[in-house]
């Protein structure tokens, strides 16, 4: 007998349980750090994301503007490759922080680059803005959190799939038109306030006229040039994004209040921090989102003793990483069990230090049992 | 009914900054804005009734510590999403060095 696949869905039945037992509209765990130093840490400032934003254009230019002269010869591929690692996963950290509102000092910064890289990314701004608020309250709560990436069991072929994109692409389009023409999945309706759901529509059909320009000059032209450089790169550089994404939360814990828990800091090379803009250090953006991106390596600095030892490399949280999605076959009740630094305070043992790996959460251990 | 009652010293804020107060079983913000006023509000963002006293004070804008909601904390216009509703405000007057509320 093996377990059956927990319920995801946002109005579903783990949904009303992690209700019961007491893991919505809870308090999390945050690390101690006194007012004067939490103060310096989140201060806004507009210039390092500016200066990080003139390169982020410059390298569209430059990267883009070679892969067209090169166009249709082998010489513009690096070009595209690394265009594409740009417009396809780039976009996702500058679409977060820019979300959070904390990487420019100046709100209409943080909200031009948003939604231009909200574009890119294919989300909508609006419906995403609220999507990832849900993520940070209900950090992988089992029905509540909309953004969880991997479940358990991981769907193979749409996890290799996600490294070029393909279900965010195809579950994108089909909601752009839905949206487009002024309707909505009762889901996603589910955290979108009333008031906002015009915005929604109007930014969907904003996005939709581009895609339908940007097809009709490839298809006058005869040529995939022009979605070469806008759609298409959402699929052909989503890997970067993907790779970095899967290291977040996947294998670790879901229903628990600790962020320590639920969530990965590792090190990373300085490319990818620029291309991922320091969400690497997981755990500390969740437990402190206010912090700007620029700021995260100084939290880490200053709350690593309280948190579990950070993976030295990617390559290392992979190690863990995909034994635990193997584990997880057999049943999806297995997590990684973080160990928490001797000096550091637990919290909220019973849904996390006092399991092994393979105990269900206590409450929502009630999953019907299917024959293997 | 509406009453005065003490909330803090002065010296409690800091300029832009703002610290928590319990009354009654019920539970506000106090602020002190960068040209030294006092101000007071409910203590639970709109959004999701997180306390706002981890969030940050930039000018006359407070930012909640858990989604960056942001509210005027002078009049309590929520500035957009994720905060959709205003905060409540309550008058504010200060004597001897106290900060009184009228809550």
């Amino acid at each position: 007998m093996t377990r059956s696949n927990r319920d995801y869905a946002l109005l579903g039945r783990d949904s009303k349980l992690a209700e019961e037992i007491g893991l919505i509209s809870a308090e999390w765990y945050h690390s101690e750090i006194p007012r004067a130093q939490m103060k310096e840490l989140m201060k806004r400032s507009d210039q390092p994301a500016i200066r990080d934003t003139i390169l982020w254009i410059a390298a569209f230019i430059v990267t883009g503007g070679l892969g067209v002269y090169f166009w249709p010869t082998w010489w513009s591929v690096p070009f595209f490759l690394a265009y594409g690692v740009l417009y396809g996963s780039s976009s996702d950290s500058r679409w977060h922080e820019c979300g959070h509102g904390t990487a420019f000092k100046t709100q209409w910064m943080n909200s031009a680059v948003y939604h231009i890289a909200s574009f890119m990314v294919m989300r909508n701004p609006v419906k995403w803005r609220w999507s990832h608020t849900r993520h940070h309250t209900h950090t992988i709560i089992v029905g509540h959190d909309p953004e969880i990436i991997a479940m358990r069991p991981a769907d193979l072929p749409r996890l290799f799939s996600a490294i070029f994109g393909v279900p965010d692409v195809v579950s994108f389009f089909p909601e752009l038109v839905q949206n487009a023409m002024g309707r909505m999945p009762e889901t996603v309706a589910s955290y979108i306030p009333e008031q906002e759901r015009p915005k929604v529509f109007l930014v969907a059909r904003i996005h939709l006229a581009i895609y339908v320009g940007v097809v009709l000059l490839s298809l006058w032209l005869g040529s995939i040039l022009p979605l070469m450089l806008v759609g298409l790169p959402r699929m052909y550089g989503a890997w970067h994004g993907f790779m970095c994404g899967i290291m977040q939360h996947l294998g670790l814990a879901e229903n628990v209040l600790d962020h320590r828990l639920n969530s990965r800091t590792v090190y990373i090379n300085p490319v990818s921090r620029f291309i991922y803009w320091n969400m690497n250090y997981h755990v500390e953006h969740h437990m402190f989102p206010m912090v700007p991106y620029h700021a995260l390596p100084k939290l880490h600095a200053l709350i690593k003793h309280d948190l579990p030892e950070p993976h030295p490399s990617i390559l290392s949280a992979y190690r863990e990483i995909v034994p635990a999605m193997f584990k997880q076959f057999q049943n999806p009740d297995w997590f990684v069990k973080r160990q928490l630094p001797p000096t550091a305070r637990p919290y909220r043992p019973e849904f996390h230090g006092d399991l092994e790996p393979g105990q269900p959460t206590p409450g929502i251990g009630g999953y019907p049992m299917a024959a293997e | 009914m509406p009453q005065w009652v003490e909330a803090c010293s002065t010296d409690d804020v800091d300029e832009e900054d703002l610290i928590r107060f319990d009354h009654d079983g019920r539970t506000f913000a106090i602020y002190q804005s960068p040209d030294g006023k006092f101000f007071c509000t409910d203590g639970l963002c709109t959004h999701e009734q997180v306390h706002l006293t981890g969030g940050l004070v930039m000018d006359y804008i407070v930012e909640c510590p858990k989604h960056n909601g942001r509210f005027d904390y002078r009049t309590g216009e929520a500035k957009g999403a994720p905060v959709c509703v205003n905060l409540a405000t309550y008058p504010v007057r200060v004597e001897g060095g106290k900060v009184l509320v009228e809550v």
